[in-house]
């Protein structure tokens, strides 16, 4: 085992690249935290948006930090290079 | 309405304007379950790969079908959601790229 990987995907529930995203980890069994911007409100999406907008000035979703690797949008090849999945 | 109605009108909407929705149905019906979702939150079928507003004159331009979709698909042969595509996209005879986002920043929900 390697050292641990934070994994962190900012989403919305409606939408679906985020879905697929989302899909991704799940089917390669890899542990992550999804947070659903759309579906938080007031002073806690406020707060999300801050660290959305750190690392993705476009604010778009799915936006995906994988340790400090920023990928924005669900592209298969960029995911598995940073997961250094086969 | 349901998923199953939303994608038979669409679907023959997409071909009236010489557009086609994008062949992978699954996909398509999990981005019209988030227009319906839009719509019992807002009132209206709000972009679902797009964070709303929930106010109507600051989403109107992200209402399905979008203003920035006809330039993508130009571009890129695919809207923004990957729900309205060109003949030729869904035929796969052009390259599949990701759209970035064409709506202007000052217009987002940031």
């Amino acid at each position: 085992m390697g050292p641990k990987i934070s994994i962190k995907l900012y989403t919305l529930s409606t939408c679906s690249h985020c879905s697929r995203t989302k899909r991704f980890f799940k089917d390669n069994d890899i542990e992550m935290e999804a947070v659903d911007v759309d579906l938080l409100s007031g002073a806690d999406r406020e707060r999300v948006m801050d660290e959305v907008r750190k690392l993705n000035p476009d604010c778009s979703f799915p936006t995906i930090c994988i340790n400090d690797t920023v990928i924005v949008g669900f592209n298969e090849e960029k995911l598995k290079k940073a997961l250094k999945l086969p | 309405m349901t998923l199953e109605a939303l994608y038979t009108i669409l679907s023959r909407y997409a071909e009236s304007q010489g557009i086609r929705l994008n062949k992978d149905k699954p996909f398509v019906i999990d981005i019209l379950q988030g227009l319906l979702t839009n719509e019992a939150r807002y009132g209206y079928r709000s972009c679902p790969c797009r964070l709303a507003w929930g106010v109507k004159e600051q989403d109107a331009d992200i209402v399905c079908p979008c203003v920035y979709r006809d330039p993508d698909i130009a571009e890129y042969g695919s809207c923004f959601c990957g729900l309205y595509v060109s003949v030729a996209w869904n035929e796969g005879t052009i390259e599949r790229r990701q759209v970035p986002e064409r709506r202007p920043k000052e217009k987002r929900m940031m």
